[in-house]
């Protein structure tokens, strides 16, 4: 069972992870400053560059959406239940006995079923919500003196606790991805990857997904 | 090669869409010149009233002066006898009452209360002479005060206790032939002092405003563009635009910063939008009694006690009354930042005779209607003024007391001390039942803070209202202000969500070192 290092992660795969890791990261710190959590950039500044950040981010989203379903790689995310319990086993119990992962990371199923799971519920969910709340929030008229009545918001309040309920789940997602990076083969095997791209993984899974050839 | 378009693409977009946000547009810059030209213009008079033969004379009584107007100007007196400053009461819909007839001849306030039965006195405030609590000198064109409000010498005075008279010793001749378009003096004498005092009531209308700097207003500033009040309130055959809602009930000839510089002044969108729900003044008047002090609260119920038998007047340490035996206790205050209401223009009024329905709380003589959900509504900066004042506890209603008088014996309460008696003729004067009995009522005015508008640079502050403490609108609760606001649910429960993650976190990676650790030392003896 010889290893090789293949390309997991394809270059506009990894520029869109970190820009949008970057994206989210200074929309929650401008975010919890308008939010009124502390005081750094000032309220001016600070709704100003998160609204800038949040049209980068939709773009960057625009991209990316484009990306997954011209290459068919939005299929990573469709999520699936097999071997769900084996993985969850896994970083409960197995991962301190040095067990190995119970699934195995191909090109063609490069995210384990909690994985799947997550991030499918991020894109689904999670990130649509946040986004969509925040247009609504930035686009706001307030009751808009009814010139246009059907899109009369009469209280900012359902769209703010939504907006900042998905930023704390956000923010909360990423406190968890962040560990759980160190979970992969060795403990920056997965961050080296999204990195530069190569991973090691074991040889017959890239047979396999040239299986048609031999 | 995809790869490069795509990101190529990205970049271009994210250009763009900095570049449209970040990159201001000057919008109102042409609009501000026009203006700052506009106002800055000379107004030469239309005649040179010191040419006319009919002037060179001298007056005996300052009603020739006005006969004297009155033979060129021989419809102008039907103008001036229709006007609130005339009549001192204004046609007015008040909504639940309907038409009712407001103004200083039956309204109440917390200061001096009524004009009512004190005419002689108040009656310094009035463009007429010779009124009385009788209504006459309301009919005769005679009686019309052309001098107080056209008078361009500045030299004009009316006499204190004379019903409106003028000073004798003025020199009517050389103020007749002054005559011009009114400048903020003539406005000021009547609109500065009123309440008996500098700046007592309106607290952003006071005499600093005769000759304000550019930082008191940048509007009136005689190093700014140096405006008249007139340049705002602008008259047309005697009516004049822009009312106070301590006497107004109606959104009527109302004057707003729109009228010139349009809902969307500001470069910046998000600012235009606030329009919608906030007034200009909420975030341009950001302090007022910026010069001198002002009347926050007037205690009537100390009022009457006397030293050796005579009245006397004690001073805060800024100078102003602090206690005056024929008027109470005070409180002044300087630099004030504005309480804030939510105000569509119409407003109710407490009236002569009405019932307080719960005398325990604080009785709103001027309510001023609005609400967030109101689509008429905005935020607008107000002074309030409270008051400790004479109320009859039997018939629920506030008293109207006999207060001046020229002379001891006549009831009046600044020469004889004795609430009973100057309650019993005030009111009688004004028409209204009154049992006997005096009690203080706590009450409550809103007064809306106009002028005394601030250069961009001194404007409120995003965070001095989107702040968790200390926002100025920390008194409006009826609806989501970010920043002010939040979800105590989202809030709490996001913080335990995070806690319970990083200590789950904390937990299981420790397990993990350690078990590692263990592993290494198994490993380490496998190999051995």
């Amino acid at each position: 069972m010889a290893n090789k290092q293949v390309l997991v992660y394809k270059g506009f795969e990894r520029f869109w992870h970190w820009m949008q890791a970057a994206f989210i990261m200074f929309l929650a710190f401008t975010g919890f400053e308008i939010h009124g959590a502390y005081s750094f950039l000032g309220f001016e500044n600070a709704v100003r560059y998160h609204n800038i950040t949040a049209y980068m981010l939709i773009g960057l989203v625009i991209f990316a959406i484009f990306w997954h379903l011209t290459t068919g790689e939005y299929r990573q995310y469709l999520p699936t239940f097999k071997n769900i319990m084996a993985q969850l086993d896994f970083y409960l119990f197995g991962i301190f006995r040095n067990a190995p992962h119970p699934t195995k990371k191909t090109l063609l199923s490069k995210l384990n079923p909690l994985q799947r799971l997550t991030y499918f519920f991020l894109k689904i969910v999670l990130i649509p919500a946040t986004i969509l709340s925040g247009l609504v929030y930035l686009f706001y008229r307030y009751p808009s003196r009814n010139a246009i009545d059907a899109i009369n918001i009469g209280s900012l309040k359902p769209v703010a606790i939504v907006h900042t309920a998905g930023a704390i789940l956000l923010v909360t997602f990423l406190v968890g991805h962040l560990y759980l990076i160190t979970t992969g083969t060795t403990v920056t095997s997965n961050l080296k990857a999204m990195l530069t791209g190569y991973e090691e993984l074991e040889e017959e899974e890239v047979v396999e997904k040239d299986g048609e050839k031999p | 090669m995809i790869r490069t378009f795509i990101v190529f693409g990205f970049a271009v977009l994210l250009a763009a869409v900095s570049v449209s946000l970040v990159a201001p547009r000057d919008m109102d810059k042409p609009l501000l010149m026009e203006l700052k030209e506009r106002y800055s213009r000379k107004h030469p008079p239309k005649v040179d009233h010191s040419k006319f033969e009919e002037l060179n004379r001298t007056f005996s009584s300052p009603s020739e002066v006005t006969r004297e107007c009155e033979n060129c100007h021989n419809l102008t007196a039907q103008e001036v006898m229709k006007s609130s400053h005339w009549n001192w009461e204004r046609e007015e819909y008040i909504p639940g009452r309907g038409i009712v007839y407001l103004g200083k001849k039956n309204a109440i306030n917390n200061f001096c209360i009524s004009g009512k039965g004190n005419e002689q006195s108040c009656g310094k405030c009035h463009i007429g002479y010779g009124i009385d609590s009788q209504g006459r000198g309301f009919t005769d064109s005679a009686n019309i005060d052309c001098l107080v409000c056209h008078d361009n010498t500045e030299t004009y005075a009316k006499a204190p206790e004379r019903a409106g008279a003028p000073l004798e010793t003025l020199d009517l001749n050389n103020i007749a032939k002054s005559v011009g378009r009114p400048k903020r003096t003539n406005c000021g004498v009547c609109h500065f002092l009123g309440g008996g005092g500098n700046n007592v009531k309106h607290g952003d209308l006071e005499t600093a405003m005769f000759e304000p700097d550019r930082a008191l207003d940048i509007h009136m500033g005689v190093d700014s563009v140096n405006m008249q009040c007139v340049d705002c309130h602008r008259t047309e055959r005697h009516n004049i635009a822009g009312k106070l809602y301590s006497l107004s009930s109606m959104n009527l000839k109302r004057i707003s910063c729109e009228d010139c510089h349009t809902g969307t002044p500001h470069e910046k969108d998000i600012l235009n939008e606030h329009t919608i729900k906030v007034s200009c003044q909420a975030c341009h008047i950001p302090v007022y009694a910026k010069e001198n002090a002002t009347k926050v609260h007037w205690d009537w119920s100390t009022a009457g006690k006397l030293k050796n038998g005579e009245p006397y007047v004690e001073e805060d340490e800024m100078g102003n009354h602090k206690y005056m035996s024929i008027k109470g206790s005070f409180v002044w205050k300087k630099n004030l930042k504005p309480d804030y209401i939510w105000f569509n223009g119409t407003a109710s009024h407490y009236l002569a005779g009405d019932k307080v329905v719960d005398p325990s709380k604080p009785v709103v003589l001027n309510q001023l209607f609005g609400s967030y959900s109101d689509e008429d509504s905005q935020v607008i900066p107000t002074k309030i003024h409270t008051a400790v004042q004479p109320f009859d506890p039997v018939n629920r209603t506030i008293i109207y007391p006999k207060l001046y008088a020229p002379e001891k014996g006549e009831g009046a309460f600044w020469k004889d001390f004795d609430w009973k008696t100057a309650s019993a003729v005030g009111m009688k004067e004004a028409g209204l039942p009154f049992s006997g009995q005096v009690s203080f009522i706590e009450t409550k005015m809103y007064w809306p803070v106009n002028h005394m508008v601030s250069a961009k640079e001194e404007s409120a502050r995003c965070e001095e209202c989107h702040s968790r403490s200390d926002s100025r609108l920390a008194g409006l609760t009826d609806f989501y202000l970010p920043g002010r606001d939040r979800s105590p649910l989202v809030d709490i429960g996001g913080k335990w969500l995070l806690i319970l993650t990083i200590l789950g976190i904390a937990g299981h990676g420790s397990l993990r070192i350690l078990v590692s650790l263990k592993g290494g030392r198994k490993e380490a003896s496998d190999g051995e």
